[in-house]
This record gives C-alpha cells, structure tokens and sequence, in this order.
C-alpha cells in the first residue's frame, strides 16, 4: 500500500523540502506579516499552524503561535482564516519583494 | 512620483489588468498600470487552461507569438476513491484545429508577453510598486492611488481595479467586503518536468497535442474541491484545492493532500522520474454570483477574480478576467468619446454590457453551485466511493451471475445513502445546475 502521509498514513510530508525549489527576494528585517502580541491563540490562528501552504506557522512553548514568513507564497489564505479575530497584520512585501514565481 | 496625469490607472497585470491596460492604450488613452511584482506574472497562478476566445477578441493574432504549451485534444474528467477511479475521456481529432479552442500555458510566461503587448500598444508599466490606496476627492470619487514608492501618487479620471483575489486596495477603501473563508477556495501546485517524449508517449500524444485531467472525489478527503493535473511542452502542472473552511475543520493540511494526489496510483505512474521545480499555492474566489461584490463606483471599476469572477465548476477564470477587463476598458473609453463623466451612474453600463455576454449569464447560471457543493459533501466522499465499487463488481469476472451484480451495485448505493437521500440529492444538483 502506498504510504499517502498524515492522517491516512506514515512519515510526515515536509514542507521546506518544496520551497527551497521557489525564488524569494526576502526584505529582512521587514516582515509583511505580523501577528498581534496574544497570550491564547484563537482557534482560526492555530489551524494555521497546518494550514499555510508554506508553514510559516509554529506554536512556541508558552502555547502562542509564531510565524517565519520567510517561505511565504503570498495566498492570504491566513489573512482571510483570520480576519474575524484580527490577530494579524497583514500586508503585501514592498515592491518587488517576496515570493518570485517561475512558472506560477 | 509621476506628475501627469493619466485617463486610467490600472491596479495589476494579470489577465484582467492586461486587458483592460491593453484596450484602452490601443484606443489612445493614456494608461499607467502599476505591479506589485518584479516582472509580470511573478506574483500568479494558474492551473492553467487558456480559452483562446477571449483572448482572440482582445489580440486576434495572439497565437503568433505568444507562449502556448499545448492545445487540448483530450479531456479526461475522473472519479477518484483511494487505489481507483471511474473516467470520462473526451478526445477529437477535431481539437487539432488550424485555431485551437484551449491552450495550456505557464502563467509567468504568458503575463510577462501579454504585458509586452500592453507596452507596445502604449500603456506605461511600473513593476515592483504596491498600491496601497485609494485616492478621493472630496466628494469622495476616486481619483487616484497612492503607491510604495516612497509614498508616491498617481492621478486619473479612472482606476481599473484588476488586483486579484487578495484585492486588498478594494477591500481597505470599502468598496468590497473581506473575504470569506467560505467562499474562497486553496488551492497548492507543482511543475514537474519530463522530457517532451515521455509526456508524448504516457499521454499517447504528438507534437504540441495535450491532456488535461480533472479529478474529484476521495482526494480531498471529504473536502468540496478537486484536482488537476495538465500536460504543457516538457512539463506537467499538478494540483489540488479546497475550500478553505473545509480546510480549516479538516486535519489535513494543503501539501499533504497534494502529495497524497500524487501518489495515488492512477497519478503516481504519470510522474515518474519527473523533477519538481516549484510549488506554489494561491486562492481562487469560488463564491459565485451570489459572492460578487458592487462592480463599479464614482472613478473605479474592478475586474477579474478581485470582482469574484470566476465560474468554479467549469474552471474558468482567466478569460472571466480577460473579457472583464476589456469590457471595462470599452466602457471606460465609450464614455470618454462622449464626453461623459466616469460616475457611478454612467459606469453602470460596465455592467450592462456584462449582463449581454457570457460572463453574467454564467455566473447566474450556476449561482446556487457553490452552496449546492458546501453543503453535500457525499458527492465528494460517498459517491466516487460508490462509483468506484459498483464498477469494480460490474467488471470483475467471478461466477456470480449478472442479475446477482446489479442487486448488488444497488443495495451498496442504498446501503450508502437512503434512496430518498439519492433521490433529493439528484434533484438538488439538478435545480442547482438550471
Ligand atoms: C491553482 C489555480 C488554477 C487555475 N486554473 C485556471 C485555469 O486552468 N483556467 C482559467 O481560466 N483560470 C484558472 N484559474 C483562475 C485564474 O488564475 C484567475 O481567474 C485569473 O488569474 C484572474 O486574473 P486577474 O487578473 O483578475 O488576477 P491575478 O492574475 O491574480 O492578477 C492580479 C495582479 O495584480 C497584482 N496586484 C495585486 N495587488 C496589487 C497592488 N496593491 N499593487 C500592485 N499590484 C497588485 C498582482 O501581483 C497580480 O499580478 C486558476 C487559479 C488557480 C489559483
Ligand atoms: S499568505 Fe499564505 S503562505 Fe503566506 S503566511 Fe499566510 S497562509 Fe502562509
């Protein structure tokens, strides 16, 4: 049987192994996202620790979620899973920064 | 940052903001489209299809230069449950046509040459600037943006609004509402790329003929969504996506699903020995009519997937976008010639034009799809289960007598689902579909 990963079978399927294939022109120290200083995280927030297509989002040890929008490929799936509780902020890189598709 | 003024300012150069820049520049106006991305198309994604008709009506001589993959000769709509899947193949040799109907393409490709085409119609292009807002007058018609460039403005009788599902200038100024997670679709992508032979022969395919595969069913694990997977010249586009609420109530996540797709073993075997060279991952508005926001205002206009025009179930966007933005920029130009005034009031001939053409005739057509699909999950779960058994048991040679088979396929789907459960749920489809 063929292994389908996660729920329906074994090893995990990574992300990072995708996007050091994309281009990026990362504007450092200007991340386009941020997340709202929160002691709980909302239920929208923590599925985006499995949601964003990139993982750009982890849980610390204190149970708040952070994010490394490094990978980022600019969907807004995050922005829109979130708009209700307003715990990001969220925005588009500067001109010409970010995510760079080859082929889209 | 640019101290003339313009007839039109276009926000975006994807499909619908090409059109829309390129029409309009071809009449004579002056036309400053502004991109937020490097070059043209560094930001997009596509499946992707081209439907040669909308781009025929707005460069009727496209194919002479323009980057096409492949033209379709075969469509192959599948079923899919764990190891199997039921298909409808559609193949003509009437496809191979001196003007072919569908192209796959490589959207960063395409944007960056139907942007040439804009600047060489005599639209001015500046990439790698944001728009970050609206500008009004008093009165409150628009009648400008403001852009990164050091804060910089720009000043029109016009914007076009061509920025795309994450339409973030409309959103911000209140001319639409957010997003929801409901009516929004994720949808991840990879390029895997083959040699020219090997997609010829495991596609049984010459020249520049293609395959386009469409799939539903187990593969989102019980989510309203579907796959892909298309053949361009010496590569294959495969993805996958679902609506995002389904996503966030599932446990699965975007990645998962497509590597999952990738290794089902009716997939698995088309990819072969390819190499991945990108992933990418972007939303597709999915809500329908009913989703569309308010389409023009006192000096704006939006098109494309920014105005949700987009028909999910026959997977058409981009020429939405296309003709969108060419109607827009006629109307934008019909009323300039009459010395009118770019109001509310006049605009509404944007959508009046839309109304005669395919573009709202579809999109009222299957207005009740969407919430038809969110809300009958089994035909993504249950049913390709179904199929797929009842097939199996029909085609399997073991002894046991015909008759005995059919009983067999029939209590499975009553086992599966009340018959008046199949009933209204064929019915439902049916009225959604009218
Ligand atoms: C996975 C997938 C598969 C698809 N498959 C198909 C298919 O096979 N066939 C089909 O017809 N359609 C398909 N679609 C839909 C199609 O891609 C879209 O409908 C189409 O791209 C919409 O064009 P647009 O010009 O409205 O938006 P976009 O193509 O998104 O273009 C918007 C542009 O605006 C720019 N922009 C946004 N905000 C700003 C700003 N503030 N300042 C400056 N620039 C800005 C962006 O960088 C971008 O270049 C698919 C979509 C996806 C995601
Ligand atoms: S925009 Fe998309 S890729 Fe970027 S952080 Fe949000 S969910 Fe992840």
């Amino acid at each position: 049987m063929m292994n389908i990963g996660e729920a329906g079978g074994t090893a995990p399927v990574k992300v990072e192994e995708r996007l050091f294939q994309n281009r990026y022109m990362v504007d450092a120290g200007r991340p386009h996202i941020r997340i709202r200083p929160h002691e709980t995280p909302s239920k929208a927030l923590l599925a985006m620790t499995r949601l964003c297509p990139a993982g750009c989002y982890s849980v610390n040890d204190r149970g708040q979620v952070e994010a490394v929008v490094d990978g980022c490929v600019e969907c807004g799936t995050c922005r829109v899973v979130t708009a209700q509780t307003g715990e990001l902020e969220w925005n588009y890189p500067r001109g010409g920064f970010g995510v760079l598709f080859k082929f889209g | 940052m640019i101290e003339e003024r313009f007839d039109a300012i276009v926000v975006g150069a994807g499909p619908s903001g090409n059109a829309a820049a390129y029409t309009m520049a071809k009449e004579g106006l002056k036309v400053l489209q502004l991109e937020r991305g490097e070059y043209p198309g560094s930001k997009n994604v596509q499946g992707a299809i081209l439907y040669a008709d909308a781009l025929e009506k707005i460069i009727p001589d496209f194919r002479e230069d323009a980057p096409l993959e492949r033209h379709v000769i075969e469509q192959r709509l599948w079923t899919m449950d764990n190891g199997s899947h039921v298909g409808m193949h559609y193949r003509s040799d009437d496809f191979n046509e001196e003007r072919p109907n569908r192209y796959t393409i490589i959207r960063a490709q395409f944007d960056r040459w139907f942007s040439g085409k804009v600047r060489e119609a005599g639209a001015v292009l500046l990439c790698e600037t944001t728009v970050t807002e609206l500008l009004r007058d008093t009165a409150g018609r628009v009648i400008g943006v403001r852009t990164d460039r050091g804060g910089g403005t720009a000043f029109a009788d016009i914007v076009i609004l061509g920025e795309g599902v994450n339409g973030l200038v409309g959103q911000r100024a209140g001319l639409r509402p957010e997003l929801k997670p409901d009516t929004v679709a994720l949808a991840v992508k990879e390029m895997h790329f083959l040699p020219r032979e090997t997609i010829e022969a495991r596609f049984n395919l010459k020249g520049n003929e293609g395959v386009v595969i469409e799939a539903m069913g187990t593969i989102t694990d019980g989510m309203t969504g579907t796959g892909f997977l298309y053949t361009n010249q010496e590569s294959i586009s495969i993805g996958i996506g679902c609506i995002v609420s389904d996503f966030t109530e599932s446990n699965r996540t975007p990645y998962g699903l497509l590597e999952a797709f990738k290794r089902h073993p009716s997939v698995q075997p088309l990819l072969e020995g390819s190499e991945c060279k990108e992933y990418v991952a972007h939303l597709i508005p999915e809500g329908g009519y009913n989703a569309m926001p308010q389409l023009y205002g006192d000096g704006w206009i939006v098109v494309g997937d920014a105005g949700q025009f987009v028909n999910a179930v026959h997977r058409e966007g981009s020429n939405l976008a296309m003709t969108t933005g060419r109607i827009a920029a006629e109307t934008v130009v019909w009323l300039k010639r009459r010395r009118e005034e770019l109001s509310k009031g006049n605009l509404a001939e944007y959508q009046r034009r839309l109304e005669e053409t395919f573009v709202m005739k579809d999109m009222k057509k299957y207005r009740k799809i969407p919430d038809f699909l969110h809300h009958n999950k089994h035909f993504f779960n249950l049913y390709p289960k179904l199929l797929s058994g009842a097939a199996q048991t029909w085609f399997r040679v073991d002894g046991v007598d015909k008759r005995t088979k059919e009983k067999q396929i029939f209590q499975s789907f009553r086992a599966g689902r009340k018959l008046t459960g199949l009933i209204g749920d064929a019915f439902k489809l049916a009225r959604s579909w009218r």
